[in-house]
């Protein structure tokens, strides 16, 4: 169907996005962890109250969360020039989807963790654990299942994200999309990117269905 | 003998919201001493939950002190108050247990909070799960467990920081009676071999009376009455320990041409004698019997019952002076 030439593109191109995707899920993990578990713990009803620091944290999730994708992505160029020296390509694209991303971590960590029992917490507080050791100890491995849901969810929004970054100078299998696709009409290539990633997102969320599954102790 | 482990001053506790403030707790003051089984019985909403939590600081009380083993806990800092919440074991109605560790490293949970190493936490921890007849479960995740059971791993591990006090908020309310019966028993089995002064927060009268050597009645944020089981049992001087003695869904109802109600109250000597039919011959009037309830006390028969006599003061005075003469109390009961 495809001639070499074509698969070797297409394998590229999976590797490609797969390569966006899993280091900007990586870095916006490292970012929205923190975000996550502060909007928790900084809550006004939270384990450390702090009223200021959780609204202007709310705030600036809100705001990176209305951005659309695609306008994030332009409107950060200077910055990504800044950061890594171009715009294009995929090590390009990776800036503007962890800056995307890393908000939409945040929230997700953040309802995982508010799912964890209250009176958990309490018990944790009861046996004088300080802060820090009710967040490692408590509330992250309390929350590891739905965390592990939650990851599975966001490589695949990330997933997405770097699709549409082939709009503007990203890579994978997104600009092989849009360049034979869209721009040579080529619709059977369109069609391969298409199933590509309808497999990839299959994968992903398989690997999280059955990673949490397997993590979590609550079924006898 | 009787140190104060527990001394509360003057403590009240109010919670502010926008524009209302409720008082949950007011003019607070309680004493608990060394190797007691101190209940805390009041109705739901009567403020005791957040008395048992005031006594660790897991709220803080807006007013008065709260001594422990001598030290005010609102004077000490976040990293001391720390340190000696680890000798203050508690136990929730809802167990509260770290769903994603095995009962094992439940019980390890508050040894790796102190720094403990590994090997001496798990060494502790079976001994603790043998305490607790769970030895055989250490691998056991919370699901996997029953709520008595769940319970005793809760237990074990309140009591694996070494506690001098054990602080029980509603820990039976969620079980059935034959295992809020054993977790009971396990309670006072641990009050007797470890020494652990125990502090039991509950609902239920049954709870008191089956292991508790002193109670505090809470009523409308207050304490209302306070002092042994037996003084408070026997002797109910307000209306809302009368209500928890006598509940009012098992007082009579029915009239029989007379209100008026007696309370006689058995000591565990002459529960067995015939008291009542002697009193009936005795002074030849038939009375009707309209609630009794015998029970087991720290060992001994306690029990209660009304009984409904005629509307003549005579007979009445003769009957008093009958039961009276046997040793027992006999009260007038106020109609409910």
């Amino acid at each position: 169907m495809f001639d070499t030439e074509t698969l070797t593109m297409l394998a590229e191109g999976v590797l490609d996005t797969l390569y966006m995707t899993l280091v900007s899920t990586l870095f916006a993990y490292v970012f929205g962890m923190v975000m996550g578990v502060i909007l928790v713990v900084c809550r006004p009803d939270g384990i450390r109250p702090c009223v200021s620091l959780y609204k202007v944290l709310d705030i600036v999730v809100n705001l990176t969360r209305s951005f659309p994708f695609l306008i994030l992505m332009i409107a950060v160029i200077p910055f990504t020039r800044a950061l890594v020296g171009t715009t294009i390509g995929n090590t390009a694209t990776v800036v503007p989807l962890v800056i995307s991303a890393a908000p939409f971590v945040a929230r997700l960590i953040e309802s995982s963790l508010l799912e964890v029992d209250r009176g958990i917490v309490e018990a944790a507080q009861s046996m004088g654990a300080s802060t820090w050791q009710i967040i490692t100890k408590v509330l992250l491995p309390e929350a590891t299942p739905s965390l592990i849901n939650g990851s599975a969810i966001a490589a695949t929004t990330i997933l997405g994200y770097s699709a549409m970054s082939g709009a503007v100078g990203g890579g994978g299998l997104g600009k092989l999309a849009i360049m034979y696709g869209y721009n040579r009409y080529q619709t059977d290539i369109m069609f391969a990117t298409v199933v590509l990633l309808i497999i990839i997102v299959q994968i992903f969320q398989e690997i999280g269905n059955r990673a949490a599954r397997h993590s979590d102790k609550r079924q006898s | 003998m009787a140190e104060p482990i527990i001394e509360i001053k003057g403590l009240g506790k109010s919670f502010r919201s926008k524009n209302t403030e409720v008082t949950a707790l007011r003019d607070i003051n309680l004493t608990v001493e060394r190797g007691d089984i101190f209940g805390i019985i009041g109705m739901s909403g009567a403020g005791k939950s957040t008395l048992v939590r005031c006594i660790n600081m897991l709220e803080r009380p807006t007013e008065g002190t709260v001594f422990f083993d001598g030290r005010d806990l609102g004077r000490l800092s976040p990293r001391e108050l720390r340190q000696i919440r680890r000798s203050m074991g508690m136990i929730f109605q809802q167990f509260n247990l770290l769903m994603q560790r095995s009962a094992e490293a439940n019980v390890c949970f508050p040894l790796e909070i102190a720094g403990v190493d590994r090997a001496t936490a798990r060494k502790r921890a079976r001994d603790l799960l043998e305490l607790v007849g769970l030895a055989d479960r250490a691998a056991y995740y919370p699901a996997q467990l029953s709520g008595g059971q769940k319970q005793r791993v809760a237990i074990a591990r309140a009591l694996a920081s070494d506690p001098k006090v054990l602080l029980c908020d509603e820990a039976t309310s969620a079980l059935d009676p034959s295992t809020t019966a054993s977790i009971l028993a396990l309670l006072k089995d641990i009050n007797r071999r470890l020494g652990i002064t125990v502090v039991i927060i509950t609902h239920e009268m049954h709870v008191i009376e089956q292991i508790c050597t002193k109670v505090a009645i809470i009523s409308d944020s207050r304490i209302a009455e306070s002092g042994t089981v037996e003084q408070v049992f026997f002797h109910p001087r307000t209306d809302a320990a009368r209500k928890l003695v006598l509940p009012e869904s098992r007082a009579p109802v029915l009239n029989l041409g007379s209100h008026r109600l007696y309370r006689i109250v058995f000591d565990g000597g002459s529960s067995f004698e015939p008291v009542i039919a002697n009193m009936v011959l005795e002074c030849r009037t038939p009375v009707n019997i309209m609630f009794a309830d015998t029970r087991d006390i720290d060992g001994k028969a306690f029990g209660q019952m009304v009984v409904q006599v005629p509307d003549n003061d005579e007979t009445v005075r003769r009957m008093v002076n009958y039961v009276t003469g046997q040793g027992l109390v006999m009260e007038e009961v106020r109609e409910v």
